[in-house]
């Protein structure tokens, strides 16, 4: 029994770890994106709190914290109450699977546990399309309990998008599964190890093999409907602001709205996570090995592969936001149109295409 | 430590399996549904059927169900017009059940405990989900095929029916 609460005692620091990174990525983000989006348009950003306004996070945070909790009158109020805790524990747990670093195990009291990724379990990226799916649960229930048109409309709206879009992630990564031949995110990345052209966007063989197993058109179609997952410009319809006032969460306020918001910022964080981790070799760096290794420093090689993690997931989430400063926003029926009439053929000829070459041309 | 995660998971399922049908709002039903789609899928994990589990949650919660709570908040559903007068069927059905459950019950006494066949030692080697791949595509591979063409079919009556206005107003 004493090995099983250490067992349990490790995976609660491991866990712990991992929301507190996952929090600090948020805050940051929320800096970042007021920030970059200043420099786009050509202003300062937040600058008033602390130097550059680097503690905008905090005073945000504080000022959420002690705002008043309105319920609106007619809510349904445990729906209302359930919606952004649902939202924000799903987009929390989807991190489980997701490896920040190499495969390797380090021994704590006689324990082989793995550092770098919570749980490595062999449906990896199954479970991340669970957890995505029911992500659109706390939308909906939280556009329905306000008792709001406004809200109504924009959880109706979001139901529509994610089941459509959500479709488009699966077949999207389809490809990728079957150039690696397995469902665990650890043995993927591990799988697009040796440098650049060996990363599943370009699909190089190990033999260096011209990279006829690209997975690029996969890569943008993933992009595109991670954009449109997310809910965010140009496909956040369930929150127009110009329509629907701030759709799903128009009705909340307070540490609730905080959670909204904090959630969404997890969900752009966990697919940039799962981007990264499929098609741009997760912690592989673009070279073979690592420099680390090269200098004689084996034992610390995961930290460099972690940097390279990091930049990749970071350069995910700049893209967010460079896409939200340069595009418009769709209109509803552009958004279901483009979803099912070219997302969805372009996943689908990738699918077929992946197929046959693999087939004339095995991997292994 | 399996069987207390077992009844748990029974219990779960069997308490909100029956909150569906109970509850008035049709809300909760459909969350009290969605309860019940998780424990088994974790009864599913219990198995080592993580495969279908992970699947279970995708099409069930994940796409079913959502579509289930978009017609529930559309329609508003009235009190009255919930019931349409199911008590006779509901009582057939319900007998029926009833009776084969404790005929069930009575009948397990008698027979042996169901010794596990060899599936479990060929599945072994290879990972759940290529064991189920395996089997689908050899086994069962006619009874697959005709749910695709079932399920073909389906897919393009949705789209006949849903059509129909549409090509009227052009005609």
């Amino acid at each position: 029994m004493t090995e099983l609460s250490l067992r349990l005692a490790v995976s609660f620091a491991q866990i712990l770890a991992e929301m507190s990174i996952v929090m600090i990525t948020v805050a940051t983000m929320t800096y970042f994106e007021r920030k970059v989006l200043g420099w786009m348009q050509d202003r300062m950003g937040p600058m008033e709190v602390g130097p550059y306004g680097l503690l905008q996070p905090v005073a945000d945070g504080i000022k959420l914290f002690f705002k008043e909790d309105i319920v609106p009158a007619g809510a349904n109020k445990a729906m209302f109450a359930l919606a952004p805790m649902l939202t924000m524990v799903v987009s929390m747990i989807g991190f489980a699977v997701i490896p920040f670093g190499p495969n390797m195990t380090w021994d704590i009291f006689g324990m082989r546990i793995k550092p770098f990724v919570v749980a490595d379990i062999n449906i990896g990226i199954l479970y991340i399309l669970a957890i995505a799916s029911i992500g659109a649960y706390g939308i909906i229930l939280g556009g329905w309990a306000s008792n709001s048109k406004y809200s109504l409309l924009g959880g109706l709206r979001a139901a529509a998008q994610v089941i459509s879009y959500e479709l488009n992630v699966g077949l999207a990564i389809v490809g990728v599964l079957l150039l690696a031949g397995t469902l665990s995110l650890v043995e993927i990345t591990e799988a697009q190890s040796g440098g650049f052209w060996h990363w599943f966007i370009w699909g190089g063989r190990p033999d260096g093999f011209f990279p006829i197993h690209t997975q690029i058109f996969a890569f943008v179609v993933f992009i595109i409907s991670a954009v449109a997952e997310t809910n965010r410009i140009p496909f956040d319809l369930p929150e127009a602001e110009s329509e629907l006032v701030a759709g799903f969460f128009t009705e909340y306020s307070g540490m609730r709205f905080a959670f909204f918001v904090s959630a969404e910022y997890a969900n752009m964080t966990l697919v940039s996570c799962v981007a990264a981790a499929l098609f741009l070799g997760g912690w592989n760096a673009p070279y073979p090995g690592t420099i680390l290794e090269y200098a004689g420093l084996e034992q610390l090689a995961w930290v460099e592969h972690i940097v390279w993690f990091a930049a990749k997931v970071y350069f995910f989430l700049f893209l967010f936001i460079w896409i939200r400063a340069t595009l418009p926003r769709l209109r509803y029926d552009q958004l279901m149109r483009f979803g099912w009439k070219v997302m969805l053929p372009i996943a689908l000829a990738n699918i077929i295409i992946t197929s046959i070459t693999l087939y004339f041309f095995p991997r292994v | 430590m399996e069987q207390v995660f077992f009844f748990y998971f029974a219990f779960v399922i069997a308490a909100a399996a029956v909150l569906v049908v109970v509850v008035r709002k049709p809300i909760y039903s459909a969350l009290a549904l969605l309860v019940m789609f998780f424990h088994v899928a974790g009864l599913y994990v219990t198995l080592h059927a993580e495969f279908l589990a992970a699947v279970q949650i995708i099409v069930y919660a994940g796409a079913i169900l959502v579509l289930y709570l978009f017609v529930v908040m559309l329609l508003n559903l009235r009190q009255d017009d919930r019931y349409h007068r199911q008590w006779p069927t509901a009582a057939a059905v319900g007998m029926t059940l009833a009776i084969e459950a404790v005929i069930l019950t009575v009948m397990k006494g008698w027979t042996a405990p169901v010794v596990a066949t060899g599936t479990e030692t060929t599945v072994g080697g290879i990972s759940n989900t290529g064991a189920i791949g395996d089997v689908l595509y050899s086994t069962y591979l006619f009874p697959f095929e005709v749910a695709s063409l079932i399920l073909l079919v389906a897919m393009i009556g949705a789209i006949v029916l849903a059509k129909k206005d549409v090509g009227e107003r052009e005609a």
